[in-house]
């Protein structure tokens, strides 16, 4: 038999699904998420979401960036291939600062993607809930939220009564 | 939620008493179109049958890219003297070609990251493609440094741009700004393809969704593929968006560092016109400038040809050919202080090469990119002028000849005349530098005709938070 992973419902509007998570949220539940075709805005308040830890991954890989190319071509000029060219020093920062910067930017950018895809588990080419009925309409127009069946607070009865009330349409159970 | 958004909080009780004047907004999406509207006019594009002119077009754009194939094969093949370069000019289309494009990716960047950090919603029906126009014009410039070195092989294998050592245990020379320009230019292209491809996620899992919707698996497949199983979970959008300003503040101080750098490969060097403290933020400036000349020149007829009417407004139009009048004459102030400082620092080889400009063998050229880039954005000061879109399209064209025009007076002008007078020469390109710059347009318009037919075209999510029905406070008024 198969094991339920949750509970869908549909939305027609972004006031209705807001008001449906702050609903949810005040309930208590922790397993849950919206799916909506764009970024709501605020909907990370009415989830009771934390903040994104994307800029630390940012700021990590700003910093290895910068270092990366100072102390590279620190290493170049002072000990792999010291070279004196029209008099200047063996290293400046000055002339290793584009470089540098240039670095920062680019282990930044990578950094910043690479965390992104880790802290939201991409890429996952399966999930359950892309197999509720009219899931094409939750990257197109429709807004939807999903409680999972392995949260605390789970049930059956209960959950689908709560998104009934927040004016969940089309409620369905979603198998695993 | 004390570590929620501070911006998220409900507002205080105060707020209610305030009366705030009612300030009207331009409506950024005309007739009140719907989600579903947006997301049916965009995948539509996509999911038609591919169109007649659409053959055409990319038909003659590949045959006039063969034309940078034929040039390229011809150069690597028998020697960089098939180029009409010679002493003491040795520098010439190849490098008037990689800046001008380089340049016109810049609005790209400009539209994407500098216009999201100011908040400019209007940004959003055009950054996808400015974006596309951005790598694809990287794609063009990148051809010329590689290839102007003739020696292919002397570029491309470890030990030579790349920071590696040759078999001669011989390291690059990072006091330059020909490496610093490596950087930046590479740089530049990958992070611009990542923007780009991270804008994309959301709309390629729309794509899947409906193509697994309509029964067809293998495109479902392919745009599933590319967009990592993509639900639009709140909780992802949350990181999608930190991640998307983040990018967007780190593209703003590269793209204003990428032009920066290819102005120091000739403002650090002595020559006269072009050792000048300006060029930096000239060269911005005139990226800009160019780069909104040609994304006008792009959009147009894509709105034209695809009724994107309502998504590409008037507004829209208006906000671009600003821009562009804004940049050009911060383009035509450069000019005229480059005259000032010449004469202010009182330098007879500045002095002469500035007059040489202007009045020598090359007045010609000098006066085509005055008139193209000092005269031509004048117009836009009218609102008549911005509304005839035909108007605007021709006037952008000659931004974009003007725009080459000024690489190419700053290049050539300079290295025809330099210190000494037994050393002038006078330069003309070769038919083969003429071609293979002509094919360079094909390369580019194979490249954007690819991407108007497999890749949705505009942002859609970013598009559907700018209608009103997005917000879940002001439309409901609750």
């Amino acid at each position: 038999m198969k094991k339920n992973y949750g509970i869908i419902a549909a939305f027609d509007t972004t006031s209705e699904i807001y008001h449906a998570c702050e609903k949810v949220r005040d309930a208590g539940y922790s397993r849950w998420d919206a799916l909506t075709p764009f970024p709501i805005h605020g909907l990370d308040y009415a989830m009771g979401m934390p903040r994104s830890k994307v800029p630390r991954f940012s700021l990590a890989g700003g910093i290895t960036g910068f270092c990366t190319g100072m102390s590279f071509i620190a290493w170049l000029g002072l000990s792999e291939y010291p070279l004196v060219v029209g008099g200047k020093p063996m290293f400046s920062p000055m002339f290793a600062f584009p470089v540098s910067y240039e670095l920062t930017i680019l282990f930044t950018a990578f950094a910043t993607i690479g965390g992104m895809f880790f802290l939201n588990k991409l890429p996952m080419h399966y999930h359950p809930v892309m197999k509720a009925p009219q899931f094409v309409r939750a990257s197109d127009d429709r807004f939807y939220i999903v409680i999972e069946a392995n949260d605390p607070k789970f049930n059956a009865a209960a959950t689908r009564d709560l998104l009934a009330q927040a004016g969940g349409k089309d409620i369905v159970e979603i198998e695993e | 939620m004390s570590s929620a958004h501070a911006s998220d909080h409900p507002a205080p009780a105060i707020l209610s008493e305030v009366k705030p004047a009612v300030v009207p907004r331009r409506v950024l999406v005309e007739h009140h179109r719907d989600f579903k509207w947006i997301t049916d006019k965009i995948c539509g594009i996509v999911e038609g049958k591919t169109p007649v002119w659409w053959w055409w077009c990319f038909g003659v754009a590949a045959i006039v890219a063969s034309f940078t194939v034929a040039g390229l094969t011809y150069l690597v093949s028998t020697g960089v003297g098939v180029w009409g370069h010679a002493n003491p000019v040795n520098w010439a289309w190849d490098i008037v070609n990689f800046v001008f494009w380089i340049g016109i990716g810049h609005a790209g960047t400009l539209i994407s990251a500098i216009l999201c950090l100011l908040r400019q919603k209007w940004r959003t029906s055009i950054n996808r493609p400015a974006e596309a126009m951005t790598i694809f014009a990287v794609v063009c410039a990148a051809i010329f440094p590689v290839f102007h070195v003739g020696r292919i092989w002397f570029a491309v294998l470890p030990g030579y741009l790349f920071p590696f050592p040759n078999s001669n245990g011989i390291w690059q020379n990072f006091r330059s700004p020909l490496e610093w320009d490596v950087f930046a230019v590479s740089t530049y292209g990958t992070v611009s393809v990542l923007f780009w491809y991270i804008g994309l996620i959301p709309d390629l899992g729309t794509m899947r969704d409906r193509f697994t919707a309509a029964g067809n698996l293998i495109k479902a497949r392919i745009y599933g593929f590319f967009a990592m199983g993509w639900r639009g979970s709140n909780r992802a959008w949350s990181n999608y968006e930190m991640a998307y300003l983040i990018l967007a503040g780190i593209s703003t101080p590269l793209v204003l560092s990428v032009h920066t750098i290819v102005s120091f490969d000739f403002a650090v060097s002595l020559i006269p016109g072009w050792h000048t403290t300006i060029f930096p933020p000239y060269f911005v400036a005139g990226a800009i400038f160019s780069g909104f000349g040609m994304v006008l020149t792009l959009m147009l007829p894509l709105r034209a040809i695809y009724r994107l009417e309502d998504l590409i407004t008037q507004y829209h139009i208006d906000c671009m050919c600003k821009i562009t009048l804004a940049t050009g004459t911060m383009v035509g102030y450069a000019y005229s202080m480059e005259f000032f400082i010449a004469w202010y620092g009182a330098n007879p080889y500045e002095g002469f090469a500035f007059i040489n400009r202007a009045f020598g063998h090359y007045a010609w050229a000098y006066w085509i990119m005055i008139g193209c880039n000092v005269i031509t954005p004048q117009f836009f000061w009218f609102k008549a002028v911005r509304e005839n879109t035909t108007l605007v399209w021709i006037l952008c064209l000659f931004v974009n000849v003007g725009m080459w025009f000024e690489r190419f007076v700053i290049i050539v002008t300079s290295l025809a005349r330099d210190f000494l007078p037994s050393s002038w020469g006078y330069y003309s390109p070769s038919i083969v530098e003429i071609f293979t710059f002509f094919g360079t347009f094909g390369v580019f318009s194979t490249l954007f005709l690819l991407f108007i037919r497999f890749v949705p075209i505009m942002p859609m999510s970013e598009i559907k938070m700018v209608i009103p029905a997005a917000d879940p406070h002001g439309a409901s008024k609750h």
